[in-house]
């Protein structure tokens, strides 16, 4: 199987993702499209991997998949703050970075 | 005494610095120092006199009185050769200042030629003294007076006796002065200052041309040493040229200081002096000072102008051309004393003349007897102020004193007579010398203006003592004899006038002067003439015819009342006249054209320049610096530099606001702009890769 | 004597330094004290120079003598390098005397607004800088003396001025400053240039310029030049000397006229003739020809004065132009002339700058025109001044002619090496022959403005404004402070060789390198 149709769906969730993170307003959705982005990273790891036949993008895959669930948790928590503080799961609310 | 000369300059001028300090508390206000002073000097000259004739006659004994039997003239010229090989001068000296290695000595030096002007000098300066003891009796800065004339008296032996020429230059330029402070005496008046200013700048305008001679002479020789310097200049090997230009430039100081044409203009305004002092300074010995540098430094002329083998040369041309504009001149005068001031000037261009012509004793005897006659001129003209005509001195005032000043006349007429060259008066001796030599050279065109000169001296002469003593007393004064301090004075100088001559008279075989004047060290070969019994007879002659026409013509004047001159008859002559009169034009044109020129459009020029054009230059730097440091500050640093920072300031505040609008803290924001900017410079990479 | 040989210039130069730090300390309102102060600092510095008189070696005055040399800026290697010679022990002398009879001049008046504190300490700092530069032997010490100098002239033009005197003030100190700079820069291009890397004047003297490449010598000497000749003042760059001269008080006029011309033409004996000898070979002819521009031009500004202070102003302009002569031919004549000329000009224009301030005292103008008999009014004072006119003009037997005639004389020989106006050393010779005659020429025209002043100041009769005026004849003070100076003018002019002895071994040393 040619690289470039897992490029291309990886491509795809990637773009799927940032779109998410930068236009939803929920923050729950936002932290899922992270996860996506995550995933279209993984998937772009694995492919290389298995093309190159190298195993070293295999590993970095998982760390990733680790990675990501500690992210999941915090973020989680944050939103969990947020929500709590703003009674509202809304983004466009948190302007506390700016200056 | 001779190895005492330095005891000349120093008495006068410590009886200067007495009179000066102590004068006005003296009983007799400073007169008895300055006439004990210059008599003392009198006294010394006198021995220095006795004793220099006594070692140049046990020098020359053995040979000169066998030679003396024999013809004269050939012997003469051996004997100067000899006398000056033999009687060594006595030179004394100390260092004065040094450069390098060259030390340059104050010195003194005597020899027939000093020991000559010592006499006169120290004669006519006691004289002055004592006659002015009555002259000048009530003049409001009497011991003043005294203390110039002690400082007259001491510069002028200062030059005399100098072994050097800058020793003289010092010497020449202080007689200078005293004659400035003499004729200014009444600096009250603004004519006197004027005449003294005049004298003062006329001299050192001359002075240029001095100094310049002097430091030729000095590089020629190598020293300022007279010695040096006449022995350099009579070396096989001197170079002609550079004696050419020293010879020249000499000759200006001479012009000036001696009253030669063209320089000679502030002679006759010095008349504005003391009349004592006109007698003694501007007419026996500071004038001739000219002459004196003339004689002591005769090689360089003599070299220079190739006086021994040219049919002219400069000194005889300046000399004669002096003899015949003094002689006209005098014609037209009514102040006696400016008659006597134009004689003084022709005289003195017989002296020049002389010395152009190669009569080296010639002049010097002139100068002896010119000075005792011309002093006795001056005197009695002053005698006639004093106590006739109160203090004037135009003749048109006189008139008709034969009778009423019988003492005055009578000195008075036996000075004319010496001046007018009759047999047998001192000029008579002195001047025929003159003529005698020239006519002996290539120098015949000379002696037809030494003729000329006679016949011009004897007839204005002639007219002054006419207008003076003859006719009718025209003043309005009572004239009386004068006292004994002014009469015995005239009398002594009227004795010395009539015997002075017999010094020198060839025809019966007396040449002492010259004997005991030429032995001076350095002096080239000199032509000494046969007595010439012609031309003596035909100037003798002329002058008698002279004093006699001059005598008629004004007598018939007179007489007649009628009888009308030249100048009334003849537009020519008038204009001849007018011409005379103005003297020239000189007057104008040096105080009209240069010196005003110089001290107004010229001066006020420069003046102008240096306010407007340097110092112009000095403010637009200024005034351009400031104005570029305005410029600096105003437009540059204020608005450009200053402007630049403010509208940083300004822009970064408004465009700070801009930029807020970018912070606004929603992360996702911040996501997009992330995600925009790595997409741009992604498409940078990408373009420029591909570009 | 040992101790004091290591300490006499020492000595010499700080005495002044530490009388204005006393006359600072006394208050204000205790004149006398203040007064008293000042002129005893002063005499104690005359002290000190006799005794460098009494201990010279006048056998070797070519050899700097009474030297100290301790380092002082390690970093450029700058030294306090003093020492004297026969050239530096007259002028030393000279300010040494002059600034006690200054003092002296100015006891009872004040010129406005009085305040004899500050007048009086900026005197003394006049002097050390004075004193300094004429005994420095180190160019960075050379400077800073150089400099001292300008501050309280500055201050004395400035604030004891005449009613023009901000702008004169402003011009004297920028119209030298800008030489300074040029001169500066001359002196750094010395250093860097030079074999040694010294400041010290004795060592580059000794190289004599060499390892300096001519062109550059030429270019180092402009800068010298400069700074040297506005000080002098030379033509072109002498304008600010009439306008400061007419608006200082009288005892500043003295002081500028007496000494401070005199730091210019020292500095180029002492500094800008031996230490580049080839640029001087070729500047020389130049700097003959703006002296006897100078000479002709400064006498018929002269002539055209009609106020008598700015008169003798440009007096000082024609009379400096003879001392540049001499010091263009190059010779040891010129020299030695050039150092008597800057004493006898001292002595003799000072002379003429204190007559000229009590004539403005007590007439309360300087116009000509106005003045008169002064011989009538104040006798004393007409003949004093009459006797300065004369020695100005250069009479023989006074002062005045033995700066002059030496000068005329040696430019009939200058240097054979001196070249550059007109190629060759014919072209020079005959070029400084002329000079010689046209330098001749402007004695007459300076007997004539002297002379000319002097009928109209002093003879005839007083103007009818002045005449029942009570013009008071010469003060006790004005005695005091002009005695030694007449004296002065007397002697030197009667014994030369008071002068020329000691400067000229020290005169042929700096000329051996233009002998060849």
């Amino acid at each position: 199987m040619p690289i470039n149709y897992f490029l291309i769906l990886s491509a795809f969730l990637f773009c799927t993702g940032a779109y998410g993170v930068m236009a939803r307003r929920n923050s729950v959705l936002v932290l899922m499209s992270i996860e996506l982005m995550l995933n279209a990273v993984n998937l772009n790891l694995v492919a290389f991997s298995t093309h190159l036949e190298n195993v070293s993008g295999q590993v970095f895959a998982l760390f990733v998949i680790t990675i990501a669930a500690a992210e999941v948790g915090i973020g989680l928590a944050i939103v969990l703050l947020i929500y709590r503080n703003l009674r509202s799961p809304d983004l466009d609310q948190v302007e506390q970075l700016k200056g | 005494m001779l190895d005492s000369a330095w005891l000349f300059p120093v008495i006068p001028a410590v009886s200067f610095l007495v009179i000066l300090f102590f004068g006005k508390k003296l009983p007799f206000k400073g007169a008895e120092v300055g006439i004990a002073s210059v008599g003392a000097m009198f006294l010394l000259a006198c021995v220095v006199a006795a004793q220099w004739i006594d070692k140049v006659e046990s020098a020359g004994h053995g040979s000169e009185k066998g030679l003396a039997a024999l013809g004269h003239s050939v012997v003469a010229a051996a004997e100067g050769a000899k006398g000056g090989g033999e009687v060594e001068p006595i030179v004394h000296g100390f260092t004065w200042w040094q450069n390098g290695a060259a030390k340059f000595v104050v010195g003194t030096r005597v020899d027939g030629l000093v020991v000559m002007m010592l006499l006169v000098v120290t004669t006519i300066s006691l004289l002055v003294h004592i006659y002015s003891t009555a002259y000048m009796h009530d003049d409001r800065r009497y011991t003043y007076y005294y203390a110039a004339l002690s400082l007259f008296t001491a510069s002028m032996l200062l030059l005399v006796v100098s072994a050097n020429l800058l020793q003289l230059l010092v010497g020449w330029e202080l007689v200078g002065l005293c004659s400035f402070m003499l004729i200014g005496h009444w600096w009250e008046e603004k004519e006197n200052s004027n005449a003294a200013l005049k004298a003062f700048l006329t001299t050192r305008t001359g002075d240029v041309g001095l100094m310049i001679g002097i430091i030729v002479c000095f590089f020629a020789a190598n020293s300022f040493d007279i010695a040096k310097v006449n022995a350099y200049a009579l070396s096989p090997g001197a170079d002609h040229g550079l004696l050419l230009v020293a010879a020249v430039a000499l000759m200006f100081g001479i012009m000036g200081k001696s009253g030669q044409f063209f320089l000679h203009t502030w002679l006759p305004d010095a008349m504005a002096g003391p009349t004592p002092v006109s007698a003694l300074i501007h007419a026996a010995t500071m004038v001739v000072a000219g002459v004196y540098l003339g004689a002591r430094v005769y090689p360089v002329f003599f070299n220079g102008f190739s006086i021994g083998t040219s049919t002219f040369n400069m000194m005889a041309i300046v000399g004669a051309v002096t003899i015949l504009i003094g002689a006209a001149l005098a014609f037209v005068q009514h102040d006696i004393k400016k008659v006597l001031a134009y004689s003084t000037i022709s005289q003195l261009g017989y002296m020049v003349m002389a010395l152009g012509v190669g009569a080296w004793s010639a002049a010097l005897f002139h100068l002896f007897t010119h000075a005792f006659f011309k002093a006795c001129l001056f005197l009695g003209a002053g005698s006639i102020s004093h106590s006739a005509t109160h203090h004037s001195f135009d003749m048109r005032e006189m008139g008709g004193l034969r009778k009423k000043m019988p003492v005055t006349f009578w000195t008075f007429m036996i000075a004319t007579l010496a001046l007018a060259g009759i047999f047998p008066f001192a000029g008579f001796w002195s001047k025929d010398e003159i003529l005698a030599t020239a006519g002996q050279g290539r120098y015949d065109v000379f002696v037809v203006v030494g003729l000329v000169g006679a016949v011009m001296t004897a007839a204005y002469m002639t007219r002054c003592v006419y207008l003076t003593f003859f006719g009718k007393y025209r003043g309005h004064h009572h004239p009386h004899e004068s006292s004994p301090a002014i009469t015995v004075p005239l009398v002594v100088l009227a004795v010395l006038s009539l015997l002075a001559g017999l010094l020198q008279a060839a025809p019966i075989n007396v040449t002492k002067f010259e004997h005991w004047l030429e032995p001076v060290g350095g002096l080239p070969e000199l032509v000494h003439p046969k007595f010439d019994y012609a031309l003596a007879t035909i100037s003798v002659a002329l002058a008698s015819l002279a004093v006699g026409a001059a005598f008629f013509f004004l007598f018939k004047r007179e007489e007649s009342g009628a009888f009308k001159g030249l100048t009334q008859r003849s537009k020519v002559a008038h204009a001849g006249y007018t011409f005379l009169e103005k003297k020239y034009y000189l007057d104008d044109l040096y105080e009209g054209v240069i010196v005003a020129g110089i001290k107004g459009p010229i001066a006020r020029a420069s003046y102008w320049m240096n306010q407007n054009v340097i110092d112009g230059v000095v403010n637009a730097v200024g005034r351009g610096t400031t104005r570029a440091g305005r410029f600096t500050y105003g437009v540059l640093d204020q608005e450009l530099v200053d402007g630049a920072v403010n509208d940083l300031g300004r822009e970064t505040g408004s465009a700070g606001g801009g930029m807020t609008k970018l912070q606004s803290g929603q992360l996702q924001r911040y996501a997009l702009l992330l995600l925009a900017s790595v997409g741009l410079i992604g498409l940078a990479v990408y373009l420029v890769n591909v570009v | 004597m040992d101790w004091f040989k290591d300490w006499a210039l020492t000595l010499a130069v700080f005495t002044p330094l530490v009388g204005m730090a006393l006359v600072m300390l006394i208050p204000r309102a205790n004149e006398v004290a203040i007064k008293t102060v000042a002129l005893l600092t002063s005499l104690v510095t005359l002290a000190v120079g006799i005794g460098i008189l009494a201990d010279f070696d006048y056998d070797h005055t070519a050899k700097m003598q009474f030297q100290v040399d301790k380092s002082w800026i390690d970093v450029i290697n700058a030294r306090y390098h003093v020492g004297i010679d026969g050239i530096s022990l007259p002028l030393v002398i000279l300010t040494m005397v002059i600034v006690p009879l200054c003092i002296i001049y100015s006891w009872d008046h004040f010129p406005d607004p009085h305040n004899p504190k500050a007048f009086l300490a900026l005197i003394l700092l006049l002097e050390v800088g004075m004193i300094g530069t004429f005994v420095a032997l180190d160019l960075v010490l050379f400077f800073i003396f150089f400099e001292i100098v300008l501050l309280p002239m500055f201050f004395m033009i400035g604030v004891w001025g005449g009613p023009n005197r901000e702008y004169a003030s402003i011009k004297f100190f920028l119209f030298t400053l800008f030489g300074s700079a040029l001169m500066l820069v001359a002196f750094l291009g010395l250093f860097f240039l030079s074999k040694q890397q010294t400041f010290d004047i004795t060592t580059l003297s000794a190289l004599g310029g060499s390892g300096i490449a001519r062109s550059t010598q030429i270019l180092l000497f402009a800068g010298l030049f400069l700074g040297f000749a506005i000080k002098v003042p030379m033509f072109p760059f002498h304008t600010w000397l009439p306008d400061a001269h007419t608006e200082a008080p009288t005892v500043g006029s003295v002081l500028l006229a007496a000494i401070l011309l005199k730091l210019g033409t020292y500095g180029f004996i002492r500094i800008a003739l031996p230490i580049l000898p080839q640029g001087a070979e070729v500047w020389a002819p130049w700097i003959g020809l703006l002296a006897v521009i100078g000479i002709i031009y400064g006498a018929l500004c002269c002539l055209a004065q009609t106020d008598m202070k700015r008169l003798i102003a440009f007096s000082s302009v024609a009379h400096m132009g003879f001392v540049m002569l001499g010091i263009a031919t190059l010779t040891d004549f010129g020299i030695n002339a050039a150092v008597f000329g800057m004493v006898a000009h001292g002595l003799i224009t000072g002379m003429l700058f204190f007559i000229a301030g009590s004539m403005q005292h007590r007439y309360e103008t300087r116009e000509m025109s106005r003045l008169g008999g002064l011989l009538i009014s104040a006798p004393k004072m007409g003949w004093i001044l009459g006797f300065c006119a004369m020695a100005s003009l250069g009479l023989p037997g006074l002062a005045g002619f033995w700066g002059e005639f030496p000068a005329v004389l040696s430019s009939f020989e200058p240097s054979k090496l001196a070249n550059g106006l007109i190629g060759g050393t014919d072209g020079t010779l005959w070029t400084f022959r002329t000079f010689m005659v046209i330098a001749a020429i402007g004695t007459v025209l300076a007997a004539g403005y002297l002379l000319w002043m002097y009928q109209r100041v002093a003879m005839g009769t007083p103007k009818p404004e002045f005449e029942d005026a009570h013009i008071h004849d010469v003060h006790t003070s004005e005695w005091i402070s002009w005695t030694p100076l007449l004296l002065g003018i007397v002697v030197f002019g009667l014994f030369p060789n008071l002068i020329f002895s000691l400067t000229n071994d020290a005169a042929s040393h700096i000329t051996r390198a233009f002998s060849g």
